[in-house]
């Protein structure tokens, strides 16, 4: 159950991905500077994710893992590059392909008050979706729905009730449904369990724990919080300002971070043990932001370890031990 | 025998009168803020503590009704005449707020707003404040301060944005900081920074800081003692250390353990099954007990009073032995 | 958080459901009156009883008579249909049309954004009265060429409102849901989103229900809506204005009516709005 699976079995490949988004400044800022602003959300982002395995995706504001995510279920269409899933080019798919598609790969997003639509009971939200991909008929549907239900351990009678009636961590199970209800093989949970309490969190992350034993999922976890993220990820990959800096499994990754800023971010998450303390701020300056990118490395102007060729030359990712890869140049 | 406590809060109560009934944000508690220290206010949503702190410089409006007693340096601050509360505020006892972009004037520039607090609240003339202001801002860690006091809020950061509110609050040199979930809202390097720039101030300043905050690693990281809220009653309070390290409440016990820890890596995590109870319908007894696994028969009877189960360790758990052993 | 608030809300529906039913019961009222004007008025409007011109309010004729002798209770109830009629003839085409290109517009954005933008600066430089007023002039008086009228401009408004609506709900996570689960663009327009954008509109049809009341009263004052001696009340009004100080009764009740239809809309609307806010 802790084993690594199989490394030989890559689900999806995702390979270069870029995207951009055009801010058209205020009439006022176009008129002073003369014009848009481009926000670099991703660029260059390759990663391959196994069947089977849980990987973490981490970093702040603005690192473009959402962005990420995003592009992988087609919400944005990417700039550059290319999303590889089951042999298919992603990108290239249309009409009944693409609708396959969104079968096998399904999301399950951060704000419960904002993702289930108020106006639909959690019965027409799960009938509809097992209606229109034509995945049971009739009386089966419901029973379906029983299923579903059951599976995220919400009471039978929650069917004919409208979101609003429900908890947080609720909405989130009832999401988490939505998206089973089409059988997928692949779960991105885009801050899943952020709006929750710390118990409700608990409760939630063992669902997903055991939902992907279950249904021998695959499971992209995106999160900000480290903890949860060791937990619960067999690899993780630290993202900063749109690239990934880092990747390795897990509890390579958080005992011998090879990046300055995953030895950074390790050190700002605040430790449990009240006996450790530091008073030293773990990195200095400001985050960056995706619409002014540093030349060289992005990470340059607060990495305390920088030298003259970071702040010219971008560097790739290169590999520093079996599975594990980081873009530095130390 | 320690000094006399710098706030001493004595039955605290918060209701709101709805027409389906009484809603009790804060169930009669009681809890001292020492001089110097960072005292932790713990607990989830609908625990209460956003609404202590509000009550304490009585920002809570009707329908909120507030009862109890805030002895502040002698004065019960829930009975002071709102003129004398108003020097209170902001002179002698400051708030920041989760998200500054709602908590600061957008309208005002930051040093205008420092400015502000100063003049209500010091004795500086003009010149002198606006020295002061750029001081301030430098001393929280903005950089280029005597330009920036110029600036919109809109033209900060996140984090900036906390390190200004950080100095409008701390313009007129309070003796008390209320922080209500101060850094909920920022990155975790952000994070890091805002709340080590708090803890150097409080030292600076020989101020006493409530921290409000949902986050156990963020108390465990700053606060000196720690006061852990359910359902409008505290549960438990005592120095951090020893409540990290034996907790003698089943709550705490279940948030301590909710948080993963290095070593079970994909193990279920040991979560508190059910949901915090209505405050409309607080249960008879402990408001914890319907889904504590150490209940028994008696928590469900009165409401078990804060013991001392250890130095300066009080809690309100009948079964805290057990909880001690698990 | 949400769990701890759930029955507050019940003494709370109580308190807002009344104006809403007081709303409603004036709208069935008219609505009863407008279509079984003949079972309830006591008299046939056009009839005129020569023997009775110009009486105050009495038992014979509550609402008294009017300078041709015909009962001003009979023809205020007669009244009502017509007055409805415009209501509801004056907005079937600018909420269904409107509705709908208002909804393609604000999920599609680009060019028919563009368009649309600018249809709108004409409809609004121009006063919606003086608009109406040139094309029934253009078209001659009468009621269906106000419908027409009005419908033509009427729906840019409704489109207006789906629009920006529109343009909120398709950021929401419940439409990006939607589209992740693979549903055509159709389908996540008028399945997802329209519901949850409609409640603007809903409220705007009850406001524009009275006030097209009050356009039709208007113009049939003006001589060029309703032409006599069909009963709307504003006909009645215009009949009535040389009468002013001395058959105050042959103003006042159509007056009434129409305050009671304008408030009684605007009520429904206003409760609907609170129904749905709550939902939320």
């Amino acid at each position: 159950m802790t084993a690594m699976p199989d490394a030989a079995a890559p689900l999806m490949i995702v390979d270069a991905l870029s995207k951009s988004f055009v801010r058209r400044g205020s009439f006022v800022d176009r008129i002073k500077q003369g014009g848009s602003k481009t926000v670099r959300a991703l660029h260059d982002v390759s990663l391959v994710v196994r069947r089977g395995e849980t990987l973490g995706i981490v970093g702040e504001s603005g690192c473009g893992k959402s962005t990420l995510a995003r592009c992988l279920v087609r919400l944005h269409r990417p700039d550059g590059g290319r999303i590889v899933y089951a042999g298919q080019d992603v990108l290239a798919l249309a009409g009944a392909e693409r609708r396959t598609y969104n079968r096998r790969v399904q999301m399950v997003f951060q704000d419960p008050y904002g993702s289930l639509n108020p106006r639909m009971s959690v019965r027409q939200m799960l009938a509809e979706a097992i209606l229109f991909h034509r995945l049971r008929k009739g009386a089966a549907v419901n029973q379906r729905i029983a299923e579903l239900l059951e599976l995220v351990r919400l009471p039978t009678d929650a069917a004919d009730r409208y979101p609003h009636e429900f908890s947080g961590g609720q909405r989130q199970r009832i999401g988490i449904a939505r998206a089973l209800a089409v059988e997928p093989e692949c779960l991105i949970a885009d801050e899943l369990v952020s709006s929750l309490d710390v118990s409700v969190q608990a409760q939630i992350i063992n669902l997903l724990l055991e939902l992907q034993e279950r249904l021998h999922l695959t499971v992209l976890f995106i999160a900000h919080d480290l903890r949860l993220v060791r937990h619960i990820s067999h690899r993780v990959a630290v993202m900063y300002l749109g690239s990934i800096v880092e990747l390795a499994e897990t509890e390579r990754l958080f005992t011998k971070p090879a990046h300055p800023y995953t030895a950074a971010l390790l050190k700002a998450a605040p430790e449990l043990d009240p006996a450790r303390r530091s008073v030293v701020e773990a990195v200095r300056g400001e985050l960056p932001s995706p619409l002014d990118v540093p030349p060289g490395c992005p990470f340059h102007p607060r990495c305390p370890k920088v030298f003259d060729r970071c702040r010219v030359e971008l560097p790739l990712l290169r590999e520093r031990a079996a599975g594990h890869v980081a873009a530095c140049h130390l | 025998m320690a000094a006399e406590p710098l706030l001493s809060v004595r039955g605290l109560r918060v209701e709101f009168g709805s027409h389906r009934g009484l809603l009790t944000a804060v169930d009669g508690i009681d809890f001292d803020v020492r001089e110097g220290e960072v005292l932790g206010l713990a607990g989830e949503s609908g625990s209460g503590k956003s609404m202590t702190l509000r009550s304490l410089l009585r920002l809570v409006k009707a329908p909120g009704q507030v009862s109890g007693q805030a002895l502040w340096r002698g004065r019960d601050l829930l009975a002071l005449p709102e003129a004398e509360m108003r020097r209170v505020r902001g002179r002698e006892i400051a708030m920041i707020f989760q998200e500054p972009m709602t908590a600061l004037n957008p309208v005002l520039t930051v040093g205008t707003q420092i400015r502000e607090n100063l003049k209500e609240h010091t004795e500086l003339d003009a010149a002198a404040r606006k020295a002061r202001a750029i001081e301030l801002l430098d001393h929280v860690g903005i950089p280029s301060a005597k330009s920036r006091v110029e600036d919109y809020p809109h033209q900060f950061s996140g984090g900036m944005r906390q390190r200004a509110m950080i100095a409008i609050a701390l313009a007129a040199k309070p003796r008390l900081l209320l922080a209500d979930e101060p850094t909920t809202a920022l990155d975790v390097t952000i994070q890091d920074q805002i709340l080590k720039l708090l803890l150097r101030l409080r030292s600076e300043l020989r101020m006493s800081v409530i921290l409000v905050t949902h986050d156990l690693g963020v108390i465990a990281q700053s606060c000196d003692r720690l006061v852990v809220m359910y359902a409008g009653q505290v549960v438990e309070t005592g120095p951090v250390a020893a409540l990290f390290a034996q907790p003698r409440h089943a709550y705490t016990l279940g948030l301590l353990n909710s948080v993963p820890r290095a070593g079970a890596v994909r193990q279920p995590l040991a979560s508190i099954p059910g949901q915090p109870p209505s405050l409309l319908e607080l249960p008879k007894g402990c408001a914890f007990a319907p889904r504590c696994r150490f209940a028994i028969a008696a928590c469900g009877g009165n409401r078990p009073p804060l013991v001392e189960v250890g130095p300066e360790h009080f809690s309100s758990c009948l079964r805290h032995r057990d909880v001690a052993n698990r | 958080m949400a769990l701890a608030i759930p029955t507050v809300r019940r003494r709370r529906q109580q308190r807002l459901r009344m104006p809403l039913i007081i709303g409603l019961g004036i709208v069935v009222v008219l609505l009863v009156l407008a279509v079984f004007p003949g079972s309830i008025a006591p008299y046939d409007p056009r009839s005129m009883d020569y023997t009775a011109l110009m009486h105050p309010p009495s038992a014979s004729h509550p609402f008294g008579t009017d300078n041709l002798g015909r009962d001003v209770l009979s023809r205020v109830i007669w009244a009502t249909r017509v007055d409805l009629q415009i209501a509801i003839f004056c907005t079937i085409f600018p909420i269904i049309f409107g509705t709908t290109i208002g909804a393609l517009v604000g999920y599609y954005g680009g060019v028919l954004d563009t368009v649309f933008g600018r249809i709108v600066d004409i409809t609004i430089i121009i006063p919606f009265l003086v608009l109406v007023i040139a094309i029934v002039a253009a078209l001659g008086p009468g009621l269906l060429n106000m419908y027409i009228a009005v419908s033509l401009i009427g729906w840019v408004f409704y489109a207006k409102i789906m629009r920006a609506e529109i343009q909120v709900q398709k950021e929401s996570d419940y439409a990006a849901a939607a589209r992740v689960l693979g549903y055509s663009e159709a389908r996540i327009i008028f399945r997802h989103l329209l519901p949850n954008a409609i409640t603007p509109i809903i409220v705007y049809w009850m406001t524009d229900m009275a006030l097209d009341i009050l356009l039709g009263s208007s113009l049939g004052y003006l001589g060029l809506g309703a032409q006599p001696p069909t009963a709307e009340w504003g006909v009645l009004i215009a009949d009535a204005k040389n009468f002013m100080s001395t058959a105050w009764w042959m103003s006042i009740f159509p007056g009434i009516g129409i305050v009671l239809a304008g408030l009684g809309f605007s009520l429904v609307g206003d409760g609907i709005a609170d129904i749905f806010r709550r939902q939320r």
